[in-house]
């Protein structure tokens, strides 16, 4: 060990608290500078908490956290050192984004601390040929295997040279020979930074033999530190994992008893699980090849592999879950049957990643399981807390699995898996991040059901003293199985001793010639960033996300273009389709007159383009029944002696019944026969050329700007800007409680990327999108509906900018306010819809609407960019009439984005 | 018996994780309460506070009869401005009326001419253009009758119009606005929370671990579509009762159980497309995109805007498709007309069917879809 430096970390009396749970109890601890730290513990205890707040992800609660020496709690200390410091959260995958490549991943965290494009090309390499990852450049991480996905994390850990590099669980779910991997290349960069200090959170005993100090944690405590050899000697055991037990207090241990594997009863039993020939490819890649294997009722049979070898997509043809390409999986002797319920009740399966349900308690999902298997009522409640019992689930049964650690998670989704006493257990990795106690309390299980109730498990595990329980293993490498016997018999044939170094050999043949050579110790190229990376808003850092929105953008090209082509569809369906000239309306006369001049009445209405005839009313019944099934919306009565009352110059009186269910229509219908009916009176007084001297003045009316009433030159240019509101704040919506949602997030927290430009990042690429949807509904108006642009096009699309500007903000300000997807999409539905519909002015002048909704029409961006739209389209104007409008625009755009900023936080609560 | 009993266990489920997230609870309690508040008393009266200027070049007692004939709440106090200012006062918005009247207005009509005023009309407002000018037209002849009344015995023969209402005897906007944002809000609402749900079960691998339980597709779906269905029926039946009746004072004329019944036709429709839409959108955003593009003509074309007989015949056509459609006509009939099931079992009809279509929709393409997330 290097001379004593100042520790990297101080930590004074620190408290966490999550809602009843105290998650750390006023832990107090150094960790030294220059050396590799582990931080070792049973699930559940504090250690990722920790290392969050170390890493300045989570917002210190209470007591006092130096790192690098300054004060956590300052966020201009943060901001400082945060480039200084990596941290890969625990997951698989979790900081990183499913849909972009290895590549493009590391090359967005190699751009967030600002490094220019030969330093990010030199980087990635090295990082990627050190991993073996360089092959799978070009693969999307979501499609990486779990341990490649680990290694990939890594790297973008470690893309700006950290002072301060912090791992929680890092190698959980890896196999043997990448783990090995890993750590050398640690070990590697750790000479040539040899300043830089490393602190990991470890389920694997094996790993910690290596690092230089430990930190055993308990309880939310710190239990012990030391280098191993001193905690071996302090306890007085040969191995880290026992003396990791010995260290637990008494109360842990005592259920805690060495394990004894029974022999398996001997004699021929029945073949519960075969598999034949089973193949699966997914277009080109084979990802199983021909697997064939045979497991007793009662056996435990291991499988073993590197990452990706096709373990998981086995388990899933055997479940059914996955259709197999070519051969066949049978249970009990029947081919699998994905329509095959009773089969299904006879089987466990716990898939790798956690797929419970994060929003139910641990206890709900429990009972559910139990529930969805059919568990007699009567023993649900007797199973779960059997079930409790067994994992050490009592203390957290109320709580949300997502607020648990992993250990405790992967705990859950076993006891999930067996709470209906299957014949029949598939286990993808279940022990994968659950630490050492537990995994003995597990696997005790197990052999208690496949000794005593002949239970067969199909386990996969990357534990090498697990596979050594198994009672016959088989090692898988590329979809192919390489062997299968008995662990000890497998090493004999190779006649190494231990399984770890048996396998290893197994994997190397078979990669072959292959094999990776460990990457020259080329020298890192200088950091040259510092530069950039003080400063308080980059450019480089916005593009950045702009550039992984984009990407992610270009991804989904189903999502661009549906809101394309959709946007362009609506805007000729609601184009033609919302006709605000009511027409074809149907009415019905009672003409109790029926003379010449009553008739002349109808006929004048009969005349108008509005309104279609029905069969005329015979009494006020018929009125009323017809009326009322809305055959007719108006109903006309002549009076009796209405020709002669006329002529004799009484006032006879005209009776309109008008359907007043939709008063809008039944508004216009009124707004109709005032006109006509003033039209009548003025073609009376002209026919009644007897006195001709008298005649009533006459209206010309003109309507201006859309001379005919088109309702269609009239609604396109409205229709565009509800259409580019709805549509930009939707594809907004989704940009930050995705990655809430999902975890990604964690990249806002730890790198130094600042909260308005991660915002403005991921606005720019949506801009861009609708403006080229802004552009080709103008040219859809212009040149299909044939709506005239009278006005100035460099007005409307400067409008069009500023306008999708705000509905983009307003998608994402949904987004930073609410917690899961459906709540935002939700709530954007709700916040655009109405507005942009109702108070904007599309239908209703805003000038005419009250209350409430008078105030958004005022205020909302729709109204303005509406105004700009029919003023630029239909009257001819340009910038200097419509000046307000577009400064209304201007002043929203940073409103809604301080407002999405100060929702938004730079550090988990 | 059992799959019965899946049903319910796995709506319940749905029922928790709804109630796991406080904003969106939020958002549907707005939804049912102040939204429609908000929408139902903002809608003007077809011809409300409309902008009017008078360009009055008579300037002469019957000119300025005629400007104070225009009256509040129909129209906002007309303005008088010059000539000048007229082509920017229409130009700018400000104006969606202007009325100029000639010089010698007056002299001309008394003497028996037949002066001609001008109406120059906004056209771009087309919802108040017509209407607007049928008021003027009607409002000026009626005022410039009984002015000649004092002057001249030699009227032109006259008949009066008496036009009433049925079913909504004040044109009362909110009466019609309340209920049709009720209906927007259960459409919105249900498809969401199916549709998203199933994506999220999707995103999160649940659905692949219920699928590995003795539950089928079809028992996953419907308690999707009870659970749903049950939480956006509740919010309608409690926010007929308590917003449009209780606070908005809007009369109910037909059976409210009725509504119900077909509020829950509507959500088994509803519902379904919502889970036929999470089969066909691979991710949350290209869900939300997909809903947002459905729901846009759903509003705005199912007849709750804008009455349907005055769309074009093929959008009328495509309309009969979305369920909206005939929820809305059933609505209007049930609620204000009166309707009883005789009149409205067509609708009932159409909306049944269109939901088991896309109930079968989602059901063949749920297993497909598995396939690819894997």
């Amino acid at each position: 060990m290097s001379a004593p430096a100042a520790p990297v970390a101080q930590l004074q009396d620190v408290s966490l608290q999550y809602g009843k749970t105290c998650a750390l109890k006023a832990v107090s601890l150094e960790i030294p500078a220059q050396c590799m730290v582990g931080l070792i513990g049973p699930d559940g205890v504090g250690k990722s908490s920790l290392l969050a707040l170390i890493a300045g992800a989570r917002k210190i609660h209470s007591g006092q956290i130096e790192v690098l020496g300054g004060d956590m709690v300052s966020r201009a200390h943060r901001r400082q050192v945060c480039p200084h410091i990596a941290y890969m959260p625990q997951g698989l995958g979790k900081n990183l984004y499913p849909t972009l490549s290895v590549i493009e991943n590391l090359d967005f965290f190699a751009r967030l601390f600002g490094q220019g494009e030969a330093e990010r090309k030199t980087r990635i390499a090295e990082l990627l040929r050190s991993t073996g990852l360089s092959e799978f450049g070009e693969r999307p991480a979501g499609k990486l295997s779990g341990g490649m996905k680990q290694k990939l994390g890594l790297c973008c850990a470690l893309i700006h040279d950290p002072d301060l590099l912090i791992l929680d669980e890092p190698t959980t779910g890896v196999d043997p020979l990448s783990r090995n991997q890993f750590w050398e290349l640690i070990e590697r960069i750790r000479r040539q930074r040899p300043q830089m200090s490393v602190l990991v959170a470890t389920a694997y005993m094996e790993e910690a033999e290596r690092f230089d100090h430990l930190l055993a944690i308990d309880d939310g405590a710190v239990l012990a530190t030391g280098s191993p050899a001193e905690l071996l000697q302090r306890t007085q055991c040969t191995s880290l994992e026992e003396a990791f037990i010995a260290l637990m207090p008494e109360a842990k241990r005592q259920d805690h008893k060495q394990l004894v594997i029974p022999p398996r009863p001997a004699g021929e039993q029945e073949i519960a699980i075969e598999a034949r020939d089973l193949s699966m490819r997914f277009g080109d890649f084979v990802a199983v090849d021909h697997v064939g294997f045979r497991i007793e009722r009662g056996e435990i049979f291991g499988f073993l592999g590197s990452n990706g070898c096709g373990k998981t997509t086995t388990m899933k043809m055997l479940t059914g879950l996955l259709p197999a390409s070519e051969g066949q999986a049978l249970l009990f002797g029947q081919v699998v049957n994905a329509r095959d319920m009773a089969t299904r009740k006879r089987v466990g399966y716990m898939s790798q990643s956690f797929s419970l349900y994060a929003e139910l308690s641990v206890r709900q999902n429990l009972v559910l399981h139990a529930q969805l298997f059919h568990v007699p009522a009567t023993e649900i409640a007797g199973r779960v807390t059997a079930m409790a019992e067994r994992f050490s689930l009592g203390s957290v049964m109320e709580q949300l699995p997502e607020r648990l650690p992993l250990g405790i998670r992967q705990r859950l989704s076993l006891a999930v898996a067996v709470i209906h006493k299957p014949e029949i257990l598939i286990l993808d990795e279940p022990t994968s991040g659950v630490d050492p106690i537990a995994r003995d309390v597990f696997w005790q299980m197990m052999l208690d059901l496949s000794r005593n109730d002949g239970v067969t498990i199909f386990i996969s595990t990357h534990f090498m003293n697990e596979a050594l329980r198994c009672d016959r293993i088989s090692l898988m490498h590329a979809g192919k199985v390489l062997d299968s016997d008995t662990p000890k018999a497998l090493m004999a044939k190779r006649g190494l001793p231990t399984l770890e170094a048996t396998f290893i050999a197994y994997l190397q043949d078979a990669v072959g010639e292959k094999a990776q050579q460990p990457a020259p110790e080329a020298a890192a190229p200088a950091a040259q960033t510092n530069t950039l990376k003080r400063k308080r808003f980059s450019l480089l850092r916005l593009f950045s996300y702009t550039r992984r929105e984009a990407l992610e953008l270009r991804r989904d090209p189903i999502r661009g273009s549906m809101a394309l082509l959709g946007s362009l569809l609506l805007l000729f369906i609601i184009g033609y389709g919302i006709s605000l000239d009511v027409e074809n309306l149907t009415y019905a006369v009672l003409d109790r007159d029926q003379t010449t001049t009553s008739q002349a009445y109808a006929l004048n209405l009969a005349g108008s383009r509005y309104f279609i005839e029905q069969a005329p009313l015979r009494d006020y019944d018929e009125l009323d029944r017809r009326m009322r099934s809305g055959e007719i919306s108006l109903a006309v009565e002549i009076p009796a002696n209405f020709g002669r009352d006329l002529k004799r110059g009484g006032v006879p009186q005209i009776g309109m019944w008008l359907d007043g269910a939709m008063p809008m229509r039944a508004e216009t219908i009124k707004g109709y026969v005032m006109g006509l009916h003033a039209g009548y009176l003025q073609e009376l007084a002209r026919k009644d050329s007897a006195s001709t001297r008298s005649s009533l003045p006459t209206l010309e009316v003109r309507y201006r700007y859309n001379p005919d009433v088109e309702s269609l030159n009239a609604m396109v240019p409205a229709v565009i800007p509800l259409l580019l509101m709805l549509i930009p704040a939707m594809l907004t919506a989704l940009g930050v409680v995705r990655e809430k949602e999902l975890g990604s997030i964690i990249n806002l927290y730890v790198t130094p990327v600042t909260r308005l430009e991660f915002l403005l990042g991921k606005q720019l690429p949506y801009i861009a999108l609708g403006m080229l949807n802004f552009v080709l509904l103008v040219i859809a108006a212009v040149w299909v509906f044939d709506v005239p642009l009278k006005g100035s096009l460099l007005a409307l699309l400067t409008g069009g900018l500023l306008y999708i500007s705000c509905a983009t903000a307003m998608g994402l300000l949904m987004s930073t306010f609410t917690r899961s997807q459906i709540a935002a999409v939700f709530g954007t539905a709700i916040v655009t819809l109405i507005p942009a519909i109702q108070f904007s002015g599309l239908i209703y002048p805003v000038a005419s609407l009250e209350g409430f909704g008078a105030l958004v029409g005022q205020i909302y961006p729709t109204s303005h960019f509406l105004i700009i739209s029919r003023g630029v389209f239909s009257k001819a104007l340009g910038f200097t009439e419509l000046y307000s409008y577009f400064m209304a625009l201007l002043i929203t755009i940073p409103v809604l984005l301080a407002l999405c900023t100060s929702l938004l936080k730079k550090q988990e609560a | 018996m059992e799959q019965l009993a899946n049903i319910f266990h796995l709506g319940l489920k749905e029922l928790r994780s709804l109630q796991r997230d406080p904003a969106l609870l939020l958002l549907i309690i707005w939804a049912f309460t102040l939204g429609i508040i908000t929408a139902a008393t903002s809608m003007p009266e077809s011809l409300h506070n409309a902008s009017i200027a008078v360009v009055d070049e008579d300037r002469s007692p019957l000119s300025a009869r005629l400007i104070d004939a225009f009256q509040s709440p129909f129209f906002r106090t007309p303005q008088r401005i010059e000539l000048s200012e007229m082509d920017h006062g229409m130009d700018s918005g400000q104006y969606t009326f202007t009325l100029n009247i000639p010089p010698d207005f007056q002299r001309d009509v008394l003497a028996g001419h037949s002066p001609a005023i001008q109406l120059n009309v906004d056209a771009t407002q087309v919802s108040m253009a017509f209407t607007g000018a049928g008021y003027i037209q009607m409002i000026g002849a009626e005022e410039v009758s009984a002015f000649l009344r004092h002057y001249r015995a030699d009227l032109p023969q006259q008949a009066a119009l008496a036009v009433r209402v049925a079913f909504n005897p004040n044109l009362t906007r909110s009466w019609f606005g309340s209920v049709m944002e009720v209906i927007n809000q259960i459409t919105m609402l249900s498809i969401i929370l199916t549709g998203a749900a199933l994506i999220r079960e999707r995103e999160h691998g649940t659905i692949e671990h219920l699928l590995v339980m003795p539950v089928t597709p079809p028992e996953i779906m419907l308690a999707k579509v009870w659970s749903m269905g049950l939480v956006v029926l509740l919010a309608t039946a409690l926010s007929l009762l308590l917003v449009v009746q209780g606070w908005l004072q809007v009369p109910i004329a037909g059976s409210l159980p009725l509504f119900l019944c077909g509020a829950l036709l509507h959500l088994f429709a509803t519902t379904s497309m919502g889970i036929f839409f999470g089969t066909i959108a691979r991710s949350m955003p290209q869900l939300g995109l997909l809903i947002i593009l459905v729901l846009i003509p759903l509003q705005i074309l199912s007849g709750g805007t804008t009455p349907r007989e005055s769309m074009p015949e093929l959008v009328q056509q495509i309309m009969l498709v979305a369920p909206t459609t005939h929820f809305v006509d059933l609505a209007q009939a049930i609620l204000y007309r009166g309707a009883g099931f005789s009149t409205v079992w067509p609708q009932f009809l159409a909306i049944i069917t269109i939901g088991a279509l896309f109930f079968a929709g989602a059901l063949l393409r749920f297993r497909k879809t598995l396939a690819q997330i894997s």
